[in-house]
């Protein structure tokens, strides 16, 4: 199989500054209120500025925490401007390594047992082969959560991503009942997390501090974007099993190469999943096709508790 | 308020149910409220620790408490519909029965939403429902149905007992001064003069054709918030209908067995007669077999068709290592027993009636819990989960606790309000310009007479 792959680095490069040119519009705009800002002056960045300069930047105000406790609840529910965010799995190199999945845990600050981003082990039909199956929230753009809730907590954006405001939220769990993908995870304890994330204004785009009582899941890290990073499951997979980027710009990129986005399904031959469900997810899959690794790779060295959960596939697939 | 012989007998027979607050009336209302103490605590922990302390989790994400509510707001049909439509086609035998049915109605009315609260995490957020009201949301539906029609209700009850309240407060009870003079405000300065008969005439007319498509609505809307989503053996096209015809089953299942023990307590047999079982049995018996009509074709469609997702439930449904035996009590006790008692003329007795339907309404019950839990417990992505109760729903003794607090509370303003108002209406009784059918006169006065 052809696949055309832009590897051109310097053009990763500017599609990262293009992506946080947003944000230094912003934080130049508010320098006033990050004078405030606990952290010590440490390193400068160059961005783009949206009128094409650069500008140099205070690297500490583009901290994830810092940040975001500057955006306005209307700015959150908007989105971020020309954006459409969307996200490829390739599902052939996927392993199993559970790299995705410990990366989101620690940049949202989850314990170990809520798992926004879950890797499933799938077997299509009796006869098929096994494959590992990660999956994030579909942001989907007929979301039927979004449909559901009573008061407005979760909301699509312009950008196309779904969120949940966790201070509107009143745990009804509708939406989780209306999720055909199980995304949701609520909240049945209070969270812990550190004293200086719980003290924080709350942020759709973060989900953080997480509340007791409410639902929560997957984000897509807008707040990285905004700071032009990938989000933490794409730069923590060793394969590069995500692509993340933008629709409008016709980019994807799983950190080590950067592709078009309509090329890449088209060739690939994507597919959504469930689409006969009619949500219109926002996130692509790549069939298992050629696969890097065989599906066992990712069962051997799992510890016992975790081989459980696919035991009854595994044994099935040995069995044939 | 000038009373005909009939009404002055009837009250008189009465009088001390409202006047005496007895001994095992004090028993009872410590009983009760014991059980809703420990729901108290119940909710305390809840609140106070999460909704960890309850079985539901990420995919259960309800359970007892849903199935409570569908089952609350069910019964209350017993009020809207069997009295509604009985007021509507001036059936005379509905009068004895037709304040039990309105109480229940809007006694369970008072429950069931207090279930579904039960189930939202913040409930210091509730006023986010009115600050933010989403119209697309289902819930959004149901808070305003539920609303009107429990405010609906409410009226309907009270225009059955304005003639009522002015019986009590000009008949001389012996009762404290606060009581006397909550009856006076009650009455709202009812006379009996003709227009003011005539005005609660239409009125009352007016609301039993209102009530009833409300309560249709109520049920509908209940049930799409199932029906709406994308779940097998949720996304059905005959949940609304499903729903509102369980609901009005289980109102005449609980209606009935809400006679039999006004009868057995007071000594009503007179009053509440025979014909009143076998009257109310035959709308069992109908409702029975329309019910069972639905069961069999929700069932029999999703398990010919046998679409991945919808086995899935119907194997959990079916399969007697899972849900088997309740599914078959449901249908047995729910459906075939109250069908075949009415049927058979030897077993159309008060007492078999009201037996089948105290295990009816509790197989309706089980039927609703049937409905939530095994479809929760069917997410299209396999689970693949190790932690036991994420996998399957056991209600924890907190559910549990609420759930009797409900019934207890239910119970509990049955005695406060029985203790208020004479359970059969006096006023409605014989009233002149009425010119009631002989076979009132034939059935009920000889027999009231009898009695005394």
């Amino acid at each position: 199989m052809k696949q055309e792959e832009i590897t051109d680095k310097s053009r990763r490069e500017f599609l990262k500054t293009a992506a946080v040119a947003t944000i230094a519009a912003t934080a130049c705009g508010s320098l006033a209120c990050s004078c405030t800002s606990k952290h010590p002056v440490t390193d400068k960045v160059k961005l783009l500025s949206p009128e094409g300069e650069i500008v140099e930047i205070d690297s500490a105000y583009l901290n994830h925490q810092e940040h975001m406790a500057i955006l306005s609840k209307l700015e959150q529910r908007q989105g971020i401007a020309g954006k459409k965010f969307v996200m490829v799995v390739d599902l052939s190199r996927c392993k199993n390594a559970r790299k995705c999945i410990a990366g989101c845990q620690k940049w949202h600050y989850r314990p170990e047992e809520t798992e926004w981003l879950t890797v499933k082990l799938l077997k299509d039909s009796d006869k098929a082969a096994p494959y590992w199956f990660p999956k994030q929230c579909f942001h989907c753009d007929n979301p039927p959560c979004v449909k559901v809730c009573p008061v407005d907590a979760t909301f699509k954006r312009q950008d196309g991503l779904v969120l949940i405001d966790n201070d509107r939220c009143i745990g009804c769990k509708f939406c989780m009942a209306a999720c055909p993908y199980s995304t949701r995870v609520f909240n049945w304890d209070e969270p812990e997390m550190p004293a200086d994330i719980r003290n924080l204004a709350t942020n759709a785009e973060t989900n953080l501090p997480a509340k007791v009582g409410t639902v929560e899941k997957c984000d897509f890290c807008p707040d990285r974007s905004r700071e032009g990073l990938l989000p933490p499951c794409v730069e923590a997979c060793p394969n590069g099993v995500f692509y993340f980027g933008d629709e409008n710009e016709d980019t994807v990129s799983n950190g080590d190469e950067t592709v078009s986005f309509s090329q890449l399904i088209r060739d690939r031959a994507a597919y959504r999943y469930m689409e006969e469900l009619g949500t219109k997810p926002r996130v692509y899959y790549l069939p298992p096709k050629e696969r890097q690794f065989p599906v066992e790779r990712g069962y051997e060295n799992l510890p016992d508790k975790l081989k459980e959960r696919f035991k009854d596939v595994m044994e099935g697939h040995k069995g044939e | 308020m000038e009373l005909n012989k009939y009404q002055q007998e009837l009250f008189e027979r009465q009088r001390p149910t409202i006047e005496k607050f007895g001994k095992k009336t004090w028993a009872w209302t410590i009983f009760f409220l014991l059980w809703i103490l420990l729901g108290g605590y119940a909710l305390y922990l809840q609140i106070a620790k999460g909704h960890s302390v309850t079985g539901m989790r990420d995919n259960v994400v309800w359970g007892l408490y849903i199935a409570n509510f569908i089952f609350f707001i069910g019964i209350s049909y017993a009020g809207a519909v069997i009295s509604g439509i009985l007021h509507i086609l001036n059936v005379e035998w509905r009068k004895p029965i037709i304040r039990i049915a309105e109480m229940i109605t809007v006694i369970a009315t008072i429950i069931g939403p207090v279930f579904i609260l039960l189930c939202v995490g913040r409930l210091d957020r509730l006023h986010h429902l009115f600050l933010y009201p989403r119209l697309q949301s289902p819930i959004t539906w149901d808070v305003l149905a539920i609303g009107t029609y429990f405010a609906g209700s409410v009226i309907f009850l009270y225009l059955a007992l304005i003639k009522d309240f002015a019986v009590y407060r000009d008949a001389k009870l012996n009762v404290p001064k606060w009581k006397q003079k909550l009856y006076t405000i009650l009455a709202i300065g009812y006379r009996g003069t003709p227009s003011q008969k005539r005005h609660i005439k239409i009125s009352t007319n007016l609301m039993a054709i209102m009530i009833i498509p409300l309560a249709i609505i109520v049920h509908s809307v209940l049930s799409w918030i199932f029906g709406m989503t994308l779940r097998p053996g949720w996304h059905s096209t005959i949940f609304g209908p499903y729903f509102v015809l369980a609901a009005i089953y289980s109102g005449t299942g609980v209606l009935i067995m809400a006679m039999w023990v006004y009868r057995k307590l007071y000594k009503m047999e007179s009053l509440l007669t025979d014909k009143h079982f076998v009257y109310l049995g035959y709308i069992m018996m109908v409702l029975g077999a329309a019910y069972g009509y639905f069961t069999f074709s929700e069932y029999l469609t999703d398990w010919f068709a046998s679409e991945k997702w919808d086995s899935e439930v119907i194997e959990k449904i079916f399969s007697p290592a899972k849900y088997g035996w309740w599914f078959l009590f449901t249908n047995v006790a729910g459906i075939l027993l109250p069908i075949l008692i009415v049927a058979i003329p030897k077993t159309r007795k008060p007492n078999a009636i009201a037996f089948v339907s105290f295990f009816m309404v509790i197989a309706l019950w089980v039927k609703r819990y049937l409905i939530i839990v095994p479809t929760l417990e069917s997410p299209l992505l396999p689970m693949q989960d190790t932690r036991p109760e994420y996998i399957k729903y056991s209600a924890t003794w907190v559910e549990w606790a609420l759930t009797f607090a409900g019934i207890a509370t239910f119970f509990l303003l049955f005695t406060l309000i029985s203790k208020m108002v004479t359970i059969i209406p006096i006023s409605e009784f014989g009233e002149k310009e009425e010119k009631p059918t002989p076979a009132t006169e034939n059935e009920i006065a000889p027999a009231l007479k009898k009695s005394l």
